[in-house]
Protein backbone atom coordinates (compact mmCIF):
# COMPACT_ATOMS: atom_id res chain seq x y z
CA UNK A 1 0.00 0.00 0.00
CA UNK A 2 2.67 2.14 0.55
CA UNK A 3 4.62 2.31 -2.91
CA UNK A 4 1.54 3.48 -4.75
CA UNK A 5 0.50 5.95 -1.49
CA UNK A 6 1.02 9.96 -3.02
CA UNK A 7 1.19 9.26 -6.51
CA UNK A 8 -1.67 11.43 -7.31
CA UNK A 9 -1.50 15.14 -6.53
CA UNK A 10 -4.40 17.47 -6.56
CA UNK A 11 -3.70 20.02 -9.37
CA UNK A 12 -4.92 23.68 -7.23
CA UNK A 13 -5.33 25.55 -11.38
CA UNK A 14 -7.06 22.05 -12.57
CA UNK A 15 -9.07 22.78 -9.06
CA UNK A 16 -10.52 25.66 -10.30
CA UNK A 17 -11.15 25.15 -13.55
CA UNK A 18 -13.48 22.06 -12.40
CA UNK A 19 -15.12 24.62 -10.52
CA UNK A 20 -16.05 26.80 -13.30
CA UNK A 21 -17.13 23.70 -15.43
CA UNK A 22 -19.49 22.66 -12.57
CA UNK A 23 -20.56 26.64 -12.39
CA UNK A 24 -23.26 26.41 -15.22
CA UNK A 25 -25.11 23.19 -13.13
CA UNK A 26 -24.69 24.73 -9.95
CA UNK A 27 -26.70 27.60 -10.93
CA UNK A 28 -29.86 24.58 -11.48
CA UNK A 29 -28.76 23.68 -8.08
CA UNK A 30 -29.47 26.72 -6.92
CA UNK A 31 -33.04 26.24 -7.37
CA UNK A 32 -33.26 23.06 -5.94
CA UNK A 33 -31.23 24.49 -2.65
CA UNK A 34 -34.71 26.97 -2.89
CA UNK A 35 -37.12 24.53 -3.59
CA UNK A 36 -35.51 22.17 -0.50
CA UNK A 37 -35.91 25.56 1.80
CA UNK A 38 -39.29 26.26 0.92
CA UNK A 39 -40.81 22.92 1.62
CA UNK A 40 -38.84 23.17 5.61
CA UNK A 41 -40.15 26.32 6.16
CA UNK A 42 -43.48 25.33 5.30
CA UNK A 43 -42.87 22.27 7.51
CA UNK A 44 -41.89 24.40 10.63
CA UNK A 45 -38.38 23.74 10.48
CA UNK A 46 -37.16 27.66 11.52
CA UNK A 47 -34.74 28.93 8.34
CA UNK A 48 -31.09 28.81 10.43
CA UNK A 49 -32.22 24.66 11.03
CA UNK A 50 -32.50 24.15 7.28
CA UNK A 51 -30.00 26.05 6.48
CA UNK A 52 -27.32 24.05 8.64
CA UNK A 53 -28.73 20.84 7.16
CA UNK A 54 -28.12 21.57 3.75
CA UNK A 55 -24.66 22.96 5.35
CA UNK A 56 -24.25 19.60 7.23
CA UNK A 57 -25.63 16.89 5.18
CA UNK A 58 -25.27 18.24 1.86
CA UNK A 59 -27.91 15.35 0.04
CA UNK A 60 -30.40 16.76 -1.62
CA UNK A 61 -32.75 13.69 -1.84
CA UNK A 62 -32.46 12.66 1.59
CA UNK A 63 -33.56 16.19 2.88
CA UNK A 64 -36.73 16.23 1.11
CA UNK A 65 -37.38 12.82 1.80
CA UNK A 66 -36.80 13.49 5.61
CA UNK A 67 -39.25 16.41 5.40
CA UNK A 68 -41.91 13.98 4.67
CA UNK A 69 -41.18 12.23 7.96
CA UNK A 70 -42.16 15.51 9.55
CA UNK A 71 -44.30 16.12 12.49
CA UNK A 72 -44.25 17.19 16.52
CA UNK A 73 -41.68 13.97 16.72
CA UNK A 74 -39.55 12.37 13.74
CA UNK A 75 -39.16 8.78 14.28
CA UNK A 76 -35.23 7.82 14.61
CA UNK A 77 -35.18 4.43 13.18
CA UNK A 78 -37.11 5.34 10.10
CA UNK A 79 -35.02 8.67 9.85
CA UNK A 80 -31.68 6.56 9.74
CA UNK A 81 -32.81 4.05 7.37
CA UNK A 82 -34.61 6.34 4.64
CA UNK A 83 -30.92 8.63 4.92
CA UNK A 84 -29.59 5.84 4.29
CA UNK A 85 -30.89 3.69 1.60
CA UNK A 86 -30.90 7.09 -0.33
CA UNK A 87 -27.63 8.47 -0.11
CA UNK A 88 -26.46 4.40 -0.26
CA UNK A 89 -25.38 4.82 -3.57
CA UNK A 90 -22.61 7.18 -2.07
CA UNK A 91 -21.36 3.75 -1.30
CA UNK A 92 -21.12 2.79 -4.73
CA UNK A 93 -19.62 5.98 -6.35
CA UNK A 94 -17.03 6.35 -3.71
CA UNK A 95 -16.24 2.47 -4.39
CA UNK A 96 -15.84 3.22 -8.33
CA UNK A 97 -13.20 6.26 -7.71
CA UNK A 98 -11.07 3.94 -5.20
CA UNK A 99 -8.78 3.03 -8.08
CA UNK A 100 -7.63 6.82 -8.35
CA UNK A 101 -8.52 7.50 -4.27
CA UNK A 102 -5.71 5.24 -3.61
CA UNK A 103 -3.21 6.38 -4.86
CA UNK A 104 -3.86 9.46 -2.85
CA UNK A 105 -2.67 10.52 0.92
CA UNK A 106 -5.11 9.13 3.10
CA UNK A 107 -6.75 12.95 4.82
CA UNK A 108 -7.13 14.52 1.31
CA UNK A 109 -8.74 10.90 -0.10
CA UNK A 110 -11.29 11.15 3.06
CA UNK A 111 -11.33 15.30 2.83
CA UNK A 112 -12.51 15.54 -1.04
CA UNK A 113 -15.33 12.40 -0.39
CA UNK A 114 -17.01 15.18 2.00
CA UNK A 115 -18.31 16.57 -1.05
CA UNK A 116 -19.22 13.60 -2.98
CA UNK A 117 -22.40 14.12 -5.10
CA UNK A 118 -23.81 13.07 -7.95
CA UNK A 119 -22.76 15.47 -10.50
CA UNK A 120 -19.42 15.87 -9.79
CA UNK A 121 -18.94 11.88 -9.37
CA UNK A 122 -20.58 11.97 -12.32
CA UNK A 123 -17.78 13.97 -14.31
CA UNK A 124 -15.37 12.34 -12.19
CA UNK A 125 -16.79 8.79 -13.63
CA UNK A 126 -17.21 9.72 -17.16
CA UNK A 127 -13.57 11.14 -17.50
CA UNK A 128 -12.00 7.55 -16.39
CA UNK A 129 -13.71 5.52 -18.92
CA UNK A 130 -12.32 7.81 -21.46
CA UNK A 131 -8.78 7.76 -19.88
CA UNK A 132 -8.18 11.04 -17.31
CA UNK A 133 -7.72 10.80 -13.96
CA UNK A 134 -9.55 13.44 -12.35
CA UNK A 135 -10.60 13.91 -8.47
CA UNK A 136 -9.65 17.42 -9.03
CA UNK A 137 -13.78 17.81 -9.91
CA UNK A 138 -14.66 15.95 -6.97
CA UNK A 139 -13.27 19.09 -4.43
CA UNK A 140 -13.20 21.73 -7.17
CA UNK A 141 -17.03 20.58 -8.48
CA UNK A 142 -18.10 19.30 -4.94
CA UNK A 143 -17.21 22.89 -3.41
CA UNK A 144 -19.74 24.40 -6.07
CA UNK A 145 -22.63 22.80 -5.71
CA UNK A 146 -22.35 22.82 -1.60
CA UNK A 147 -22.18 26.75 -2.26
CA UNK A 148 -24.70 26.62 -4.58
CA UNK A 149 -26.85 24.50 -2.38
CA UNK A 150 -26.36 26.44 0.55
CA UNK A 151 -27.02 29.86 -1.53
CA UNK A 152 -30.35 28.54 -2.75
CA UNK A 153 -31.37 27.41 0.70
CA UNK A 154 -30.95 30.58 2.08
CA UNK A 155 -32.76 31.33 -1.00
CA UNK A 156 -35.61 29.47 -0.22
CA UNK A 157 -36.49 29.85 3.66
CA UNK A 158 -36.38 33.59 3.23
CA UNK A 159 -37.29 34.53 -0.52
CA UNK A 160 -39.72 30.84 -1.50
CA UNK A 161 -42.36 32.48 -2.77
CA UNK A 162 -40.18 33.50 -6.06
CA UNK A 163 -40.18 29.89 -6.69
CA UNK A 164 -43.55 28.23 -5.93
CA UNK A 165 -43.30 25.74 -8.95
CA UNK A 166 -40.05 24.55 -9.97
CA UNK A 167 -41.44 21.95 -11.96
CA UNK A 168 -43.31 24.01 -14.47
CA UNK A 169 -40.16 25.02 -15.29
CA UNK A 170 -38.65 21.40 -15.80
CA UNK A 171 -36.69 22.19 -13.15
CA UNK A 172 -36.67 18.96 -11.26
CA UNK A 173 -35.51 17.48 -14.52
CA UNK A 174 -31.73 19.47 -14.66
CA UNK A 175 -30.00 16.51 -12.60
CA UNK A 176 -31.91 13.64 -14.75
CA UNK A 177 -30.80 15.28 -17.78
CA UNK A 178 -27.14 15.87 -16.62
CA UNK A 179 -26.43 12.39 -14.96
CA UNK A 180 -28.23 11.01 -18.41
CA UNK A 181 -25.61 13.63 -21.11
CA UNK A 182 -23.15 11.92 -18.51
CA UNK A 183 -23.60 8.38 -19.18
CA UNK A 184 -24.01 9.02 -23.18
CA UNK A 185 -20.59 10.70 -23.01
CA UNK A 186 -18.60 7.69 -21.66
CA UNK A 187 -17.70 4.34 -23.84
CA UNK A 188 -20.01 2.14 -25.02
CA UNK A 189 -19.97 -1.29 -26.78
CA UNK A 190 -21.43 -3.81 -26.25
CA UNK A 191 -20.56 -5.24 -23.12
CA UNK A 192 -21.94 -1.66 -21.66
CA UNK A 193 -25.14 -1.87 -23.45
CA UNK A 194 -26.04 -5.40 -21.48
CA UNK A 195 -24.47 -4.22 -18.43
CA UNK A 196 -26.94 -1.21 -18.69
CA UNK A 197 -29.95 -3.17 -19.92
CA UNK A 198 -29.18 -5.22 -16.79
CA UNK A 199 -28.92 -2.65 -14.42
CA UNK A 200 -32.06 -1.25 -16.10
CA UNK A 201 -34.15 -3.93 -15.76
CA UNK A 202 -32.88 -4.71 -12.26
CA UNK A 203 -33.59 -1.37 -10.85
CA UNK A 204 -36.91 -1.18 -12.12
CA UNK A 205 -37.43 -4.50 -10.40
CA UNK A 206 -36.41 -3.34 -7.44
CA UNK A 207 -38.48 -0.30 -7.89
CA UNK A 208 -41.74 -2.38 -7.92
CA UNK A 209 -40.96 -5.29 -5.67
CA UNK A 210 -37.95 -4.24 -2.87
CA UNK A 211 -38.22 -1.42 -0.50
CA UNK A 212 -38.54 1.70 -1.13
CA UNK A 213 -34.80 4.00 -2.31
CA UNK A 214 -32.86 0.31 -2.70
CA UNK A 215 -33.34 1.07 -6.91
CA UNK A 216 -30.03 2.18 -7.65
CA UNK A 217 -28.04 0.04 -5.27
CA UNK A 218 -29.53 -2.65 -6.61
CA UNK A 219 -29.27 -1.85 -10.88
CA UNK A 220 -25.84 -0.57 -9.91
CA UNK A 221 -24.45 -4.21 -8.54
CA UNK A 222 -26.91 -6.17 -11.35
CA UNK A 223 -24.90 -3.85 -14.30
CA UNK A 224 -21.54 -4.41 -12.10
CA UNK A 225 -21.90 -8.33 -12.05
CA UNK A 226 -21.73 -8.36 -15.73
CA UNK A 227 -18.63 -6.86 -15.87
CA UNK A 228 -17.49 -8.99 -13.08
CA UNK A 229 -18.25 -11.99 -15.30
CA UNK A 230 -17.67 -10.29 -19.09
CA UNK A 231 -13.96 -9.17 -18.95
CA UNK A 232 -13.22 -6.34 -21.41
CA UNK A 233 -10.69 -7.45 -23.86
CA UNK A 234 -7.29 -5.71 -24.70
CA UNK A 235 -7.81 -4.80 -28.09
CA UNK A 236 -11.41 -3.26 -27.06
CA UNK A 237 -9.80 -0.61 -24.74
CA UNK A 238 -9.74 2.15 -27.14
CA UNK B 1 -37.74 5.66 19.29
CA UNK B 2 -38.85 9.25 18.21
CA UNK B 3 -36.88 12.49 18.32
CA UNK B 4 -38.98 15.80 19.37
CA UNK B 5 -38.74 18.61 17.15
CA UNK B 6 -37.12 21.34 19.60
CA UNK B 7 -34.59 23.27 18.73
CA UNK B 8 -32.46 20.62 20.19
CA UNK B 9 -34.33 17.98 18.80
CA UNK B 10 -33.55 19.17 15.39
CA UNK B 11 -29.89 19.83 16.04
CA UNK B 12 -29.75 16.21 16.88
CA UNK B 13 -31.62 14.74 13.48
CA UNK B 14 -29.21 17.12 11.47
CA UNK B 15 -26.41 15.41 13.44
CA UNK B 16 -27.15 12.27 12.68
CA UNK B 17 -28.15 12.73 9.08
CA UNK B 18 -25.07 14.44 8.47
CA UNK B 19 -23.29 10.99 10.39
CA UNK B 20 -24.79 8.71 8.05
CA UNK B 21 -24.96 10.72 5.04
CA UNK B 22 -21.24 10.61 5.83
CA UNK B 23 -20.76 7.00 6.62
CA UNK B 24 -22.20 6.39 3.10
CA UNK B 25 -19.80 9.01 1.47
CA UNK B 26 -16.36 6.97 3.43
CA UNK B 27 -17.93 3.86 3.43
CA UNK B 28 -17.25 2.76 -0.35
CA UNK B 29 -13.52 3.44 -0.51
CA UNK B 30 -12.65 2.97 3.10
CA UNK B 31 -14.46 -0.70 2.17
CA UNK B 32 -12.37 -0.97 -0.95
CA UNK B 33 -9.21 -0.76 0.85
CA UNK B 34 -9.85 -4.18 2.19
CA UNK B 35 -10.33 -5.97 -1.64
CA UNK B 36 -7.40 -6.46 -3.90
CA UNK B 37 -8.44 -5.06 -7.15
CA UNK B 38 -7.51 -7.44 -9.78
CA UNK B 39 -8.83 -7.06 -13.36
CA UNK B 40 -11.97 -8.74 -12.23
CA UNK B 41 -12.71 -6.31 -9.79
CA UNK B 42 -11.23 -3.46 -11.69
CA UNK B 43 -13.79 -4.41 -14.77
CA UNK B 44 -16.84 -4.73 -11.83
CA UNK B 45 -16.12 -1.30 -10.95
CA UNK B 46 -15.92 0.14 -14.22
CA UNK B 47 -18.80 -1.24 -14.81
CA UNK B 48 -21.28 -0.68 -12.15
CA UNK B 49 -19.99 2.99 -12.43
CA UNK B 50 -21.88 3.54 -15.33
CA UNK B 51 -24.71 1.35 -14.30
CA UNK B 52 -25.27 3.51 -11.23
CA UNK B 53 -26.51 6.43 -13.80
CA UNK B 54 -29.04 3.71 -15.62
CA UNK B 55 -30.10 2.70 -12.18
CA UNK B 56 -30.88 6.38 -11.12
CA UNK B 57 -32.17 7.03 -14.63
CA UNK B 58 -34.64 3.72 -16.02
CA UNK B 59 -37.23 4.67 -12.72
CA UNK B 60 -37.71 8.40 -13.73
CA UNK B 61 -38.01 7.80 -17.22
CA UNK B 62 -40.42 4.92 -16.41
CA UNK B 63 -42.55 6.74 -13.79
CA UNK B 64 -42.39 10.24 -15.14
CA UNK B 65 -44.58 12.28 -16.87
CA UNK B 66 -44.54 13.40 -20.36
CA UNK B 67 -42.42 15.74 -19.51
CA UNK B 68 -40.03 13.79 -17.77
CA UNK B 69 -40.11 11.67 -20.52
CA UNK B 70 -39.41 13.78 -23.51
CA UNK B 71 -36.73 15.86 -20.96
CA UNK B 72 -34.65 12.39 -21.15
CA UNK B 73 -35.58 11.36 -24.48
CA UNK B 74 -34.35 15.05 -25.84
CA UNK B 75 -31.53 15.16 -24.08
CA UNK B 76 -30.17 11.82 -25.14
CA UNK B 77 -30.95 12.70 -28.92
CA UNK B 78 -28.93 15.97 -28.45
CA UNK B 79 -25.75 14.46 -26.45
CA UNK B 80 -25.57 11.57 -28.91
CA UNK B 81 -25.67 14.10 -31.92
CA UNK B 82 -23.84 17.05 -30.51
CA UNK B 83 -21.12 15.47 -27.65
CA UNK B 84 -22.19 18.50 -25.45
CA UNK B 85 -23.49 17.89 -22.32
CA UNK B 86 -24.67 21.77 -21.65
CA UNK B 87 -27.30 22.41 -24.89
CA UNK B 88 -27.98 18.60 -23.84
CA UNK B 89 -29.03 19.28 -20.74
CA UNK B 90 -30.55 23.01 -21.90
CA UNK B 91 -32.58 21.35 -24.39
CA UNK B 92 -34.13 18.39 -21.84
CA UNK B 93 -35.10 21.46 -19.93
CA UNK B 94 -36.83 23.23 -22.17
CA UNK B 95 -38.47 19.88 -23.46
CA UNK B 96 -40.02 19.18 -20.01
CA UNK B 97 -41.20 22.98 -19.31
CA UNK B 98 -42.48 23.31 -23.01
CA UNK B 99 -44.33 19.79 -22.72
CA UNK B 100 -46.00 20.84 -19.26
CA UNK B 101 -46.79 24.20 -20.58
CA UNK B 102 -48.59 22.53 -23.64
CA UNK B 103 -50.70 19.65 -21.97
CA UNK B 104 -50.99 20.49 -18.41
Amino acid sequence: MTTSATTYRLDPAQVRAEFLRLLPISLFVVAFGAAFGLAAVQKGIVPLEATLMSVLVFAGASQFAVLELWGEQVALLPLIAITFAINSRHLLMGASLYPMLRQMPIAQRYGILLVLTDANWAVAAQDYQNGRRNLEVILGGGFVLWVAWLIGTLLGVYFGGLLQEPKSLGLDMVLGCFLLAMALGGRKNSRVIVAWTVAGAAAMAAYWWLPPHTHVVVGALAGGAVGFFWLERQSDEH
Amino acid sequence: MSIETTHLGVLLIIVIMAAVTLVTRWGGPFLMSYVTINPRVESFINTMASSVLIAILTPMAFTGDLGARLALATTAILMLALRKPLPAIAGGILAAAGARYVFQ
